[in-house]
């Protein structure tokens, strides 16, 4: 397994680690039982920090999609069924929806950029569906 | 007071007229890796020599493994745990490589012959060579392994990798990570290369005009710290007053850019609260912590 990290971004280092399992995992590249590398292994590779490896782990436990054995390391859990049916779920309708709007013709990079807006709408939305709620 | 392997509390040191340290407060927490950043001048090079005892501050306090750092009856004891590299990265002229390395030894108990042979190798550096024929960054790496040799608890590096190419700087990195993966050393480190302290600090301070101006664990820094695009439909009136923790605000058309250092939520919530107003949320990288807050001081 292979991470690789992008220190311009700005989004936290530990963040963009659990990012690339939990996709590992939804893609299939990770499997139940398969061992991630040690803390060092990926500190060194990477040069980085090793307590940001450290708490990307620990918080991917938290999350239960890894389990730390001490001693021996870092394995991929075996994921929640419901959880795996709901992320192929999502995953048909994102196709058929990509599908039709590449056929109108929108180009992959206008998709990209519409579709991350339309997720900070929605998130917008839902805050403030929730701020309201707060202040009645 | 073990918590911290290092703790300053209002220090201060003038060289004549000219204040350095205007009320340090700096606090290392063990096994960190702390990025010291700051610009020329803020006063770096005078907190690291003052925790190794080279210069004697005017007021305020400083400790080392919880030792005051005047304390001279501990001095040694507290030095043979500290493995240090200056910033002039200055060693004995008339001596080779192998002779600064045998003379410094004997003064180390817990030397390990292990790790000096193995960054000898990594570092490919000439045993027969005499120092000043050293590049810069030969003698950097000479100073990292006799500072590393001595099986130290705390590095205090004073721009480690100065004057080092790209790929040296990589060596060193990555073996400065190592021992911290392995040794639970604690780093004090400073430099100014953002990008390399973005990446292996846990923790930082940026120091200016002698003082801390903002310092902490890093991940929590950058959780406060946070961009936001505010896009209005139309123009209208924006806040006069914003909540607390918005650092700049600059406005262009109908989008307005924000940088918070702290109440994120809040601020969220206001700029949401313009009528027609999408907020949008980014992550903000070190450097332009450093320059927004160096600038604004």
């Amino acid at each position: 397994m292979i991470f690789r990290v992008n220190q311009s971004s700005g989004i936290p280092l530990y963040l963009q680690l659990m990012e690339q399992v939990k996709h590992a995992v939804e893609t299939g590249a990770l499997r139940e039982g398969d061992q991630l590398p040690t803390i060092r292994k990926i500190a060194e590779d990477l040069v980085m920090n090793p307590n940001t490896v450290v708490r990307a782990y620990r918080e991917l436990e938290h999350e239960g999609i890894i389990e730390l054995k001490h001693g021996s390391g870092a394995f991929i859990k075996k994921p929640s069924e419901g959880r795996v049916r709901l992320i192929r779920k999502g995953q048909a309708v994102l196709e058929t929806a990509i599908e039709r709007l590449l056929s109108l013709g929108l180009s992959e990079e206008e998709l990209r950029r519409a579709f991350e807006h339309e997720l900070s709408q929605a998130n917008a939305k839902r805050a403030q569906g929730t701020a309201k709620e707060g202040k009645l | 007071m073990t918590d911290f392997i290092i703790e300053t509390s209002q220090l201060c040191k003038s060289f004549k007229e000219k204040a350095a340290l205007r009320g340090l407060d700096l606090r290392v927490p063990a096994g960190s890796i702390f990025g010291f950043l700051g610009r020329n001048g803020a006063g770096k090079t005078t907190t690291i020599k003052t925790l190794m005892g080279l210069l004697r501050a005017d007021s305020g306090s400083a400790h080392v493994f919880g030792s005051p750092v005047t304390d001279a009856d501990r001095s040694i004891e507290v030095r043979r745990r500290i493995g240090f590299v200056t910033e002039d990265k200055e060693l004995y002229p008339y001596m080779t490589v192998e002779q600064i390395i045998c003379f410094t030894r004997p003064f180390f108990p817990k030397w390990r012959h292990d790790l000096e042979r193995r960054y000898l190798e990594i570092f490919e550096l000439p045993l027969k060579r005499k120092i000043p024929d050293l590049s810069k960054g030969m003698r950097s790496k000479l100073m990292l392994l006799l500072a590393i040799s001595r099986d130290a608890d705390l590095l205090i590096l004073d721009e480690p990798t100065d004057g080092l190419d790209p790929a040296a700087i990589e060596d060193v990195l990555r073996e400065l990570v190592a021992i911290a993966a392995t040794s639970g050393t604690t780093m004090f480190f400073s430099s100014h290369q953002l990008a390399e302290v973005d990446l292996i600090a846990d923790h930082i301070g940026i120091i200016d005009q002698g003082r801390m101006i903002v310092s902490g664990s890093l991940d929590d820094i950058k959780a406060r710290y946070q961009r936001l695009r505010v896009v209005l439909e139309k123009p209208v009136e924006l806040p006069v007053r914003w909540e607390d923790g918005v650092e700049s605000v600059r406005q262009e058309g109908r989008m307005i850019s924000l940088l918070t250092s702290r109440n994120v939520d809040a601020i969220v919530e206001q700029a949401q609260s313009i009528p027609g107003a999408v907020v949008e949320r980014y992550p903000v990288t070190l450097k332009e912590i450093f320059l927004e807050q160096v600038r604004s001081n």
